[in-house]
């Protein structure tokens, strides 16, 4: 009499499904919110900007210094869009934004290269978006050494291969992980699910509560592993969905790479799935209408994006933030997700990730559990 | 265990508290096998949540009872099988068609001949060349009929309706409670809370709610003996001003107008018969005694539970 019924369950599952096809702007939302947000994160969000404004003061037009500017502008990072004369003209530009660039070439710059003086070359970058920067700073190098085997040759071969026998200082640094979709998509199939697997369940178990077909439920001799599975499970389906097209959009669209084990992928996407799902489940013990399990859904998607890793690297975070981004499920998913796509990993290199999300995952349910009632009280 | 005999619901002490509100205080109730059992009482007295502790949906912070023979503490899953539970909202599914809506409750009391039971219940309600109708797009009357029926499919043995034909036309409302004869009829107990006088003289028994507690409980046919009521017929020229003047006259509990007829009641049984007497003296309307019935009952439980509301202390 008081065992699990499985009829009873499969009766709630299906009827799930029949709600949810019917539900056609939840529905849409299911698969719209991936493919905007791959789109939105993948293309708009870009940290690697290209083709930004430069002015240049160029005490000397050496053959040297004109190469380093034609490099520059080839890099296509770098848009010369006129010249200075002075310091003050430069950090004017800088300052008002018409330029994100100034390089000053200084005088008898060529020659002081000829007598091994070692002179300075100086971009003035806009420092105030460092990861604006980040990607045309770090092609300064490679510009320079370029620049350099095309100049120095014949008598002057014996510099090659020696350091650049002049220095470029840089005023700002930033390390960019080179290609920006590359390490933005994996980290989006974490966010992704996140926002809409717990949302979505949050709502679909209050929405019950909230229009009163929860009371005619219970009135009935249904189970709470009956209800709670039946209602939860079908959209474990839905994150199947929502992750086949996030793999499609990532490798097709965005050419990210899947070098790892798929099966180490599989297992971790599941048990994310799951550990969502029962924060969705233990929101939806808490709100008493749709509109607030949405609320505390979308509270909980704050922290995920900003504190998971995702929007900034989770080495550069204090200490305290640290703390907060572990107890957070896509910190180890988004981590996982990096390592099994760009790293090649396999099995045992996720296990720990793997384990975090799973005491996460304990943790949800023990509370969800204690709060669910088969009674209104 | 309490010995339950011929009783459908024995609860005894039942008190519920939400907060520091107390909710339902002390309630005690019998409701004998196969009876019409009528729940009376103003919004916010606790009918609803009375209901709710009958059938294992809430647990009373003291109180025990059975409910068809099972402990309404320790088998709520029990009850659960043999109760059809009728809420006061609409709480059938909206986006499920009525024969889906059907077919789910049958599955929840794991029904062995679903699809008979469900086109039988669909061709009860004429609904059948509808059934793939949205349930949620059905007029009131229509929920309210597609509910009742959803509560019956596993036929249980006891029906608790709560406030169940809350804006239902009359016509619907009629019907409605043919049926309920009908299923108290075959066996079936009811238990059903209601506003409405029609539906309570249509009560075997009843139960009159306050605050949380219960005032007045008894067999329909002596509850105006219960509470003491006296009522005279009047009948004559201009009654309306006769009708204005009764009701501003100390001792007159009570004026309810039944077309050219008053009926006038009280509880002061003496001050009555002055003022009746009085009257008589004039000569300008016939004054008789009758017996108060259900209705001048109702009337005057009602006007009570409006004047609980403006805080006074119920009645004992």
């Amino acid at each position: 009499m008081t065992m699990f019924s499985l009829a009873r369950f499969g009766a709630i599952l299906f009827k799930e499904f029949v709600q949810m096809r019917r539900d056609r702007i939840t529905f849409g939302m299911m698969i719209g919110i991936p493919i905007m947000q791959l789109v939105l994160f993948g293309f708009a969000i870009n940290s690697d900007p290209k083709h930004l404004p430069t002015l240049v003061e160029m005490a000397d037009d050496g053959v040297l210094a004109r190469e380093i500017v034609m490099g520059m502008e080839t890099s296509d990072y770098f848009d010369f869009v006129g010249t200075v004369t002075s310091q003050e003209e430069g950090d004017r530009a800088l300052r008002d934004g018409s330029a994100n660039f100034v390089l000053v070439v200084p005088v008898g710059f060529e020659r002081d290269v000829l007598r091994g003086l070692n002179p300075d070359i100086l971009l003035s970058a806009d420092a105030s978006d460092p990861a604006a920067a980040g990607g045309a700073v770090a092609a300064m190098s490679g510009i320079v050494d370029a620049a350099i085997a095309q100049v120095l040759t014949g008598p002057l071969q014996y510099t090659a291969g020696a350091p650049p026998p002049f220095s470029v200082t840089v005023h700002s640094q930033y390390n960019a992980e080179g290609r920006t979709s590359t390490n933005i998509v994996p980290g989006l199939l974490a966010i992704i699910l996140s926002m809409t697997m717990v949302m979505i369940t949050a709502v679909a178990i209050v929405r019950e509560t909230e229009k009163g077909t929860m009371e005619a439920l219970i009135a009935t001799p249904v189970r709470p592993a009956e209800v709670m599975l039946g209602k939860i499970i079908p959209y474990v389906f839905v994150g199947y969905v929502q992750t086949l097209v996030f793999l499609i959009a990532a490798m097709f669209l965005f050419d990210v790479p899947f070098i790892g084990s798929w099966f180490a992928f599989f297992l971790g996407f599941n048990l994310y799935i799951v550990v969502n799902l029962a924060l969705g489940f233990l929101i939806s013990t808490v709100a008493r209408s749709q509109m607030q399990a949405m609320q505390i859904s979308f509270f909980t998607l704050l922290p995920t994006i900003l504190l998971s890793g995702f929007m900034f690297p989770f080495a550069g975070m204090p200490g305290w933030a640290q703390a907060l981004g572990t107890a957070i499920p896509a910190t180890h998913f988004l981590r996982l997700t990096r390592k099994v796509m760009l790293k090649g990993a396999s099995l045992p290199d996720i296990s720990g990730d793997m384990l975090a999300i799973g005491v996460i995952m304990l943790v949800i349910v023990g509370i969800a559990l204690r709060r669910y009632r088969q009674t209104l009280d | 265990m309490t010995e339950t005999g011929d009783l459908a619901i024995s609860v005894t002490g039942l008190t519920k508290r939400f907060g520091d509100r107390t909710v339902v205080d002390s309630f005690d109730m019998q409701v004998p096998k196969g009876a019409i059992y009528g729940f009376l009482g103003p919004n916010g007295s606790g009918k609803t949540t009375t209901i709710r502790m009958m059938c294992g949906l809430l647990i009373p912070d003291s109180g025990s009872g059975n409910c068809l023979g099972y402990d309404i503490l320790k088998e709520p899953q029990q009850i659960k099988e043999h109760v059809g539970y009728m809420t006061q909202r609409f709480s059938l599914y909206g986006d499920l068609t009525i024969r889906e809506n059907l077919d789910f409750m049958a599955r929840m009391y794991r029904m062995k001949d679903r699809r008979t039971r469900v086109n039988r219940a669909l061709a009860d309600l004429g609904l059948s060349d509808r059934a793939g109708q949205l349930a949620g797009t059905l007029s009131g009357g229509w929920k309210q009929r597609l509910a009742l029926a959803a509560c019956l499919l596993h036929d249980p043995q006891l029906l608790l309706l709560d406030e169940p034909t809350a804006g239902v036309d009359p016509k619907a409302r009629r019907d409605f409670w043919d049926e309920i004869r009908r299923l108290s009829a075959a066996g079936v107990t009811v238990l059903v809370s209601t506003h409405y006088m029609d539906e309570a003289i249509q009560c075997d028994f009843i139960a009159y709610i306050a605050y949380g507690k219960k005032l007045i409980s008894g067999p329909a046919k002596e509850i105006p003996r219960i509470i003491g009521l006296t009522t005279w017929r009047v009948e004559g020229e201009d009654i309306s001003a006769l009708e204005t003047e009764l009701r501003q006259t100390r001792g007159v509990d009570q004026v309810a107008r039944f077309g050219s007829v008053l009926h006038v009641s009280g509880i002061d049984v003496a001050a009555l018969n002055r003022i009746a007497a009085k009257q008589q003296e004039r000569g300008t309307h016939i004054w008789q005694r009758k017996d108060a019935e259900l209705e001048e009952a109702f009337i005057y439980l009602m006007a009570g539970a409006t004047d609980n509301f403006a805080a006074r202390a119920a009645p004992a």
